[in-house]
């Protein structure tokens, strides 16, 4: 593929909680020709889940899936997934790094930890995406991403099985889309394919 | 619409802080992970109330004072009891019957923060019969860390997830004769702390001071960058005993280290591998 026929984006960040699972695993399904960015999931989830997660989305996916380990290498066509009871932050443009300190929001991983480090390091070049949850975490996180530059989406608070997440990102920063939860996928399909 | 405040430390400033760490006062961050110092340096710019950056600089140069607090508050000192409990089954199970036949067992904890990592370990000696003839060396680089593991003092409130812990880690005893209660806190038995030396230790710039047959070193190095990594597992290397145990926390490796061909991981997947060569 010629450098101009992909988008500027190269990495999406995804931060779901409560009733987020089946709007994950869907928009993973459809991403399979996105291969040129990586996927990183947040999603809270208690620690004894550890690998279920990862091999859920494996089932949904051609693409890699993997639970981030120390010092990862960031790679274009994997899925990253946070790993339980750590926060996952960015190196740089090439490496993961992981984290066990303080809970946010009541959360580790905490979405806003990997969104505001993600900001951080790809500025415009990321998309980020806050889904159903229960919980306020991911929207300061967005906040940051749409303020380095990135493009935020946000699940329509209606379609969400939990909409108290999704509210608190709009509240707070000016989202470029709301979506339902089953155009999510799509959409990214046209944001990332073309410049 | 809110408004975040953007107060966050930049690269060239953090170089400064860690330059003036090491220059004036000895200690050497500048191969730790950035991010995650970024984060701590922004956190200690909000919990203690530092209008910007020059104001934190400014501190640290005028009130030597203030230097333990930074290095307590730049480290992450957040532990458990039994963290990661299957681990402790594998320890248990599998590496507790080759120590019973050494006649001395000397073990380093390596950045155990508080102490909770040791206070498991001599349970689990005691349980298997072993403590009387162990040694558990606890160091840390936090001396105010290190501090606890002398009083042997945890939060009550803790103690109902640490049982939990230790029933997965295969105990089978009441967790709580391990401890009295007193108002909000868990005083351990003293017999545990009879065995364990306490000090700290620098993985950067201190040397290996004795041979183990057993080293945990557990997210620690996660803050560390690769080249620090690979440096502080050589110094584990020469420290640890032919057939000796080496237990990083449940997201680290040797893999990528120099040190991997000489190492054989368990085969179960928990994080401890075997001196081989
Ligand atoms: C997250 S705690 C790990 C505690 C325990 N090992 C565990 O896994 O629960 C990390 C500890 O590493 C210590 N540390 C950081 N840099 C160090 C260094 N250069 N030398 C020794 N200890 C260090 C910190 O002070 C902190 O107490």
């Amino acid at each position: 593929m010629a450098e101009s026929d992909v988008s500027k984006y190269r990495m999406v960040v995804i931060g779901g909680s409560a009733g987020s699972l089946d709007v994950i695993l869907r928009i993973v399904s459809e991403a399979r020709q996105l291969t040129h960015v990586a996927f990183v999931i947040i999603v809270h989830r208690s620690k004894s889940a550890d690998s279920i997660l990862a091999d859920l989305l494996s089932t949904q996916t051609p693409l890699l899936v993997k639970e981030v380990e120390d010092k990862e290498s960031i790679m274009p066509g994997i899925v990253y997934i946070a790993p339980p009871d750590y926060h996952l932050l960015l190196e740089n443009e090439r490496t993961f790094s992981l984290d066990a300190s303080e809970k946010i929001n009541y959360s580790r991983p905490s979405i806003d930890v990997t969104f505001e480090s993600a900001a951080d390091i790809f500025g415009p070049a990321l998309v980020g995406i806050v889904l159903s949850g229960a919980n306020a975490d991911g929207a300061l996180g967005l906040s940051a991403i749409a303020a380095a530059g990135g493009y935020t989406i946000v699940q329509e608070p209606v379609t969400a099985e939990v909409d108290f997440m999704p509210r608190q990102a709009i509240n707070m920063t000016r989202v470029d889309a709301i979506l339902e939860g089953e155009e999510i996928g799509g959409f990214l399909e046209v944001l990332l394919k073309k410049a | 619409m809110k408004h975040v405040e953007a107060n966050n430390v930049r690269d060239e400033e953090l170089d400064l802080l860690l330059d003036e760490l090491f220059r004036t006062y000895g200690y050497d961050f500048t191969n730790y992970a950035r991010a995650s110092l970024k984060r701590r340096v922004n956190r200690l710019m909000i919990i203690d109330r530092f209008p910007s950056f020059a104001e934190l600089l400014y501190r640290l140069r005028q009130d030597p004072a203030y230097l333990p607090r930074i290095v307590e508050e730049l480290t992450v000192n957040v532990t458990e009891m039994f963290r990661d409990p299957t681990m402790f089954k594998t320890l248990r199970e599998q590496v507790l019957p080759v120590l019973a036949t050494h006649p001395f067992i000397r073990i380093w904890h390596a950045g155990c923060a508080t102490g909770e990592e040791v206070y498991s370990m001599a349970i689990l000696l005691e349980e298997a019969n072993l403590l009387h003839k162990s040694l558990l060396y606890a160091t840390d680089l936090n001396p105010s860390a290190i501090e606890n593991i002398r009083k042997g003092v945890f939060p009550l409130s803790e103690m109902k997830q640490y049982s939990e812990n230790y029933i997965l880690s295969g105990g089978k005893n009441e967790f709580s004769k391990y401890y009295t209660a007193k108002y909000n806190w868990a005083k351990f038995d003293d017999r545990l702390k009879s065995k364990m030396i306490i000090s700290t230790h620098n993985l950067v710039s201190d040397r290996s001071f004795n041979e183990f047959v057993l080293i945990f070193c557990r997210n620690v190095l996660i803050y560390f960058d690769r080249h620090l990594q690979d440096k502080v597992l050589d110094l584990f290397d020469e420290s640890l005993e032919k057939l000796g145990f080496l237990v990083l926390g449940s997201k680290e490796n040797i893999r990528f280290s120099g040190i991997a061909r000489k190492f054989k991981q368990l085969e179960n997947k928990e994080r401890i591998w075997r001196k081989v060569m």
